[in-house]
């Protein structure tokens, strides 16, 4: 399948887990590399928040922690509507190896739609607001 | 419940992007919201035939709604739910993973360097 739901990186780094979980799990790392500015309440269920340029904000919640091996956050898949309740689902694995750390980082979900998403995408002619506001419109023009 | 074809319907939304005159309808009619095929005719450098061809493919891809109407009165809007989908498609490849991770491997070398312990 061509969608990608998943994407997955893995570097080496020349530091040991301890410092690399630093980088990822505390607000001064996560501002040094990822945003410009960060706060993180690490816990699974605590929030997170990220602000880059431009006033683009991304707001995780934590899922996972088991220091310094697995961190775990949703957040919201950029350029769908705020409303939106689909997240993907980021994990970085932590594995130490001879000259540092193994850093894994896996993104899933981006192919996931809601419940009744097959309905909504392909539903011929909708009816909904348009035509409610539409019978609105007829209603007053009538009584005019 | 069938399997969503998520792909199909991110396809569908590309193929209608790749048509400059389907690009500007849909343009047009995300920006002043739904309007007439001779509205339409009227505001773009495109006749109302093509337009009424464009619109009819469109709608079914699933891409506009077709309000009720008089056939000549009746009006076209963006459906939101296939964009979205779309949206999700190109979400994936803007993540830049590389570049970030290129950073946070950036941030730890130069900190070592820094602070050796």
């Amino acid at each position: 399948m061509a969608f990608p739901d998943r994407i997955e990186r893995t570097v080496e780094i020349a530091q040991p887990p301890a410092k690399v979980w630093a980088a990822l799990t505390t607000a001064e790392g996560l501002s040094a590399w990822f945003g410009q500015q960060a706060t993180i309440d690490l816990r699974p269920g605590g929030s997170a928040s990220m602000s880059f340029g431009g006033g683009h904000t991304a707001d995780m919640r934590v899922e996972r922690v088991e220091e310094p091996t697995v961190f775990g956050f949703t957040w919201h898949i950029y350029g769908l509507p705020e409303s939106d309740p689909r997240r993907t689902y980021v994990e970085f694995t932590l594995e130490p190896v001879d000259k540092g750390t193994r850093l894994t980082v896996v993104e899933s979900g981006f192919a996931q739609l809601p419940e009744d998403a097959y309905r909504t995408a392909y539903e011929g002619n909708t009816q909904g607001w348009a035509s409610e506001l539409g019978e609105l419109v007829d209603y007053l023009d009538a009584a005019a | 419940m069938p399997q969503p074809d998520v792909e199909a319907i991110a396809e569908q939304v590309f193929v209608a992007l790749a048509d400059p005159s389907r690009r500007a309808i849909l343009a047009s009619l995300a920006a002043g919201g739904p309007a007439t095929a001779t509205d339409l005719a009227a505001r773009l450098p495109i006749t109302r035939q093509a337009v009424a061809k464009h619109l009819a493919l469109l709608t079914e891809a699933g891409l506009l709604t077709a309000e009720p109407g008089e056939r000549r009165r009746v009006r076209y809007r963006v459906r939101s739910a296939p964009m979205q989908v779309a949206q999700q498609f190109l979400a994936a490849l803007a993540r830049d993973w590389d570049d970030r991770l290129g950073a946070l491997k950036g941030h730890l070398d130069r900190n070592a360097g820094a602070k050796e312990e």
